[in-house]
């Protein structure tokens, strides 16, 4: 699958800020471009006002494992209605300080993703205007899809 | 004439018998269920109630929307953390004399799901009558549980009934899922207690306590 023109709006990217972009990868069609976590909210703004990127589809955290380092990462994908293209962002973070500015204010359905993300992974988004659990009780201990979080989960809620 | 001519005729005016019969008979010949499905079993619930299999036939058909209505409660599918306290105030919002079913492997002992998101067993947040086995049960074993309750019914008394299951239905295992109206001595005791209580009350309560 061609993916010249996704790597065009990278480019266009890296014109407006030369900081903005990592890292690049291309696979199965696919265009991920890796952002440092201070300017994803720049970034964001920037792909949807004048690139025309006007749907977050989706959001999603995942935790690479214990031993990895940077341990987290959140996962941006973006659909454009205009131009039916897709564009993935991906911010890194560490196990020490899994903080990243909230996208709340360039799209409103990254309000209950990124909760979710919250919820199960331990990803703080910061400026998000109520982050709170939203899929697992709201006194639950822990993060339940991170690695090192015990199937069975913690006492007493684990009840073996 | 009719089946009540004969029985006039053949039995005297007046006829001796225990309470807990008589009572007992007119409790188990209308077993009203709850509906509360939770996953596949509640499938195999509903079609204990089709033509097949005619659950009709034990007085157990009626499916009531509201728990006020209900007689018993069938725990049909696996019980969540989250829903816990859901199917705790369903249970505690059935007047008494009221039983619970935990039908299906799920729901008697969290299945196949031996994880943080299940409560392993309904027995955990409500006194369960009858456990029935299956993954789902068939709905003749559905059919099976209700004629036990109705035995078991049939064995119980009266006064016993109020005194021992007004003490058990107010215990709990998985916390978070006993009731605590808000503004109640229950609430103080609560906040000392090992067995964490919701205390969140639902529209109908806050209207009553007010």
């Amino acid at each position: 699958m061609n993916t010249e023109v996704l790597h065009e709006f990278v480019n266009k990217l890296k014109e407006e800020n030369s900081a903005w972009v990592v890292d690049v990868k291309d696979a199965l069609g696919e265009v991920t471009a890796i952002v440092p976590c201070e300017s994803i909210v720049d970034v964001c703004w920037v792909l949807k006002t004048t690139h025309g990127f006007d749907l977050l589809a989706d959001l999603c955290g995942a935790d690479r494992g214990v031993e990895e380092d940077p341990r987290f990462e959140v996962n941006y994908h973006l659909f454009s209605t205009k131009h039916h293209n897709r564009l993935r962002l991906k911010v890194l973070l560490t196990e020490d300080e899994p903080n990243v500015k909230s996208v709340v204010s360039v799209w409103k359905t990254a309000n209950w993703l990124e909760r979710e993300t919250y919820d199960l992974v331990g990803v703080n988004f910061e400026g998000h205007p109520d982050l709170r659990r939203i899929l697992l009780p709201s006194d639950f201990d822990g993060h339940a899809l991170r690695k090192d979080y015990p199937l069975r989960g913690y006492e007493p809620y684990s009840l073996t | 004439m009719g089946l009540e001519n004969n029985i006039w005729e053949s039995l005297p005016d007046v006829v001796t018998v225990k309470l807990d019969a008589v009572v007992n008979w007119a409790r188990k010949s209308s077993i009203w269920p709850a509906t509360f499905g939770l996953a596949c079993c509640a499938i195999e619930m509903m079609n204990s109630v089709s033509a097949r299999n005619d659950l009709s036939r034990f007085g157990a058909e009626t499916f009531r929307a509201s728990p006020r209505q209900a007689d018993v409660m069938i725990v049909s599918g696996r019980v969540s953390r989250k829903m816990a306290p859901v199917l705790r105030r369903i249970y505690d919002q059935m007047p008494e004399p009221k039983w619970v079913i935990s039908m299906g492997a799920c729901a008697t002992s969290g299945g196949v799901f031996d994880n943080y998101a299940i409560v392993q067993g309904v027995d955990k947040v409500v006194p369960v009558d009858i456990y029935i086995p299956g993954c789902p049960p068939r709905p003749e074993m559905l059919v099976h549980a209700i004629m036990m309750l109705q035995e078991k019914i049939m064995k119980e008394s009266v006064k016993d009934r109020r005194d021992t299951f007004e003490k058990e239905s107010r215990q709990s295992i998985v916390p978070g899922t006993l009731p605590i109206t808000e503004g109640t001595v229950l609430e103080e005791l609560a906040k000392n207690s090992e067995v964490k209580p919701y205390t969140v009350p639902s529209k109908h309560e806050r209207r009553r306590s007010s």
